[in-house]
């Protein structure tokens, strides 16, 4: 029964907040570029994006007659499940993670490696040659930027010597069980506060998680990484042909698979569900500030900025051209990763 | 080859240094420039609620005047449709009746006036060219509207209303 009600409160959560992503996609957005964005619906337009899905619900769910009609509704399935059942190692809270198993980052990246297939199929069964060159380029890219994230995850992992996620969090302030040190020189143990979060307890973890952010935005298929989708120069990419609800689906997942690798980025780099507020001699605010519920709101506000950040982001950088895009992850970002996986391993070593 | 114009832009290329090359810089400096454009008042005004102040010579929608006794002053003398370039104003003439004096203040007057504002590009020639100062165009924006027969206005809407 639990497992029932965790994963339709899940569902709905992701809902509401793809819904709000896209009401806050649409204002930073709009504020940027020197306009008010939506106003009209509700307070500050709250409400536009309700409207909006209530239209995209009741839209014909169009099939092209040429399309392969199994895989073609299959895909967006697929593509919304694999990001969706990344959720299940997340964990919200000291006290909150659907399932607590001692290989979660490895499950995560495995999990979210199938969006990839579902892309495919997506793009393969459209019969669309715009469709198909847009998932092409989708694939290439998501794949060769799996590389650096995965090291870069591995780097900060052989700091913390855990796949568990849960375990991972633990270690990154005052309720860590093992030693935890500023910079491999100030022990923070009891200090907790943003001194003891995983960037930094070794230096080359920030350019890591850098990396991770960076390889997060490919991943996710965010500016300026957008090749595939291009909004303004190609029509869709992979899901030219999608209309109605499968279209909606494949736009949940990937709001979904914004929030999932920026809550990855904080539970590895920033802390968690841990506070930001270390303790400072007798305030002890770092105990104060933690617990269940301090832990799920620290999460998801720490979760939701780096969400805003990608948002800003979008709308502050160009795209790559396709090359640039292989060359700065092939030349760039995989030579800094194992860099950083190499300093982890001395770092191990040496310094601690 | 000689140059077509004097003006002339030398381009250098120097190559980049390590920190030009890093690109966190430049991204950091971007996202600094669309946050101040975040915060920065919106030149945004909310049209229906709140109307902008049109300039003086702005060119609005026709009105046909009146003068001081309340009497049309168009003689229908069909200049304006004459010096229309889009060849929007169509009109009757029609003589004046013994006790319309109060009505029409010439002794002609345009018993039908018409404007298709779907012609007209609002360059405001009638205006010029009217030699009773009859014509102006100094009202609103024009409306949308459904079908393409609701925009050829008659006196109905173009003649301004009898002010006490």
């Amino acid at each position: 029964m639990t497992f029932y009600i965790i994963s339709i409160s899940l569902l709905a959560f992701v809902a509401i907040y793809a819904l709000m992503g896209v009401w806050a996609e649409r204002k930073i957005s709009a504020l940027i570029q020197d306009r008010v964005g939506p106003v009209e619906t509700g307070k500050f337009g709250l409400l536009q994006t309700f409207a909006d899905i209530i239209k995209l619900l009741q839209k014909e769910d169009i099939v092209p007659t040429t399309a392969d009609k199994v895989l073609f509704t299959l895909a967006p399935v697929l593509v919304f499940t694999s990001v969706f059942m990344g959720f299940a190692v997340l964990p919200f809270s000291p006290a909150y993670i659907s399932s607590n198993i001692n290989i979660g980052l490895f499950y995560f990246m495995a999990i979210i490696s199938i969006e990839v297939v579902g892309i495919l199929m997506a793009g393969w069964a459209s019969n669309n040659k715009y469709a198909f060159l847009g998932s092409i380029r989708s694939i290439a890219q998501i794949i060769a930027y799996e590389i650096p994230a995965g090291i870069a995850v591995l780097s900060a992992v052989m700091i913390y010597q855990s796949l568990n996620l849960q375990e991972i969090a633990f270690q990154q302030g005052i309720y860590a069980k093992s030693d935890i040190y500023f910079f491999g020189f100030w022990k923070v143990n009891t200090v907790g506060g943003f001194l003891s979060w995983g960037v930094f307890q070794a230096p080359h973890l920030f350019v890591a998680a850098i990396i991770y952010f960076i390889a997060s935005l490919a991943e996710a298929n965010r500016t300026p990484f957008d090749i595939p989708e291009a909004e303004s120069e190609l029509v869709a990419g992979f899901h030219v042909e999608y209309s109605g609800f499968k279209f909606g689906a494949l736009f949940l997942a990937e709001y979904a698979m914004m929030f999932l690798t920026s809550m990855v980025l904080v539970i590895l780099f920033f802390g968690a569900w841990y506070s930001p507020l270390p303790n400072i001699a007798k305030v002890q605010l770092a105990e104060w500030t933690n617990g269940t519920y301090w832990g799920i709101f620290w999460i998801l506000l720490k979760t939701l900025l780096i969400v805003v950040l990608q948002i800003w982001i979008r709308w502050t950088l160009p795209r790559f051209r396709a090359d640039q895009l292989m060359n700065f992850c092939w030349k760039v970002l995989i030579p800094v990763s194992f860099a950083c996986l190499f300093i982890s391993a001395f770092w191990k070593l040496i310094v601690l | 080859m000689d140059s077509l114009s004097t003006r002339k832009k030398v381009i250098e290329h120097k190559p980049m240094n390590f920190w030009e090359r890093m690109y966190l810089p430049a991204i950091i400096g971007g996202l600094a420039i669309t946050i101040r454009h975040f915060f920065s008042k919106k030149a945004t005004i909310f049209y229906p609620e709140v109307q902008r102040e049109f300039s003086e010579n702005y060119r609005g929608l026709h009105s046909l005047k009146r003068d001081e006794n309340g009497a049309e002053r168009c003689t229908a003398c069909g200049l304006c449709a004459l010096s229309c370039p889009a060849e929007a104003i169509t009109m009757t003439a029609a003589e004046r009746k013994v006790g319309e004096e109060h009505l029409y203040r010439e002794e002609k007057y345009a018993a039908v006036y018409e404007i298709n504002m779907l012609r007209c590009i609002f360059c405001g020639f009638c205006e010029e060219a009217c030699p009773k100062e009859a014509i102006y165009l100094d009202g609103n924006i024009g409306k949308a509207d459904y079908s393409r027969d609701k925009f050829i206005f008659g006196k109905d809407k173009l003649v301004e209303p009898i002010v006490k």
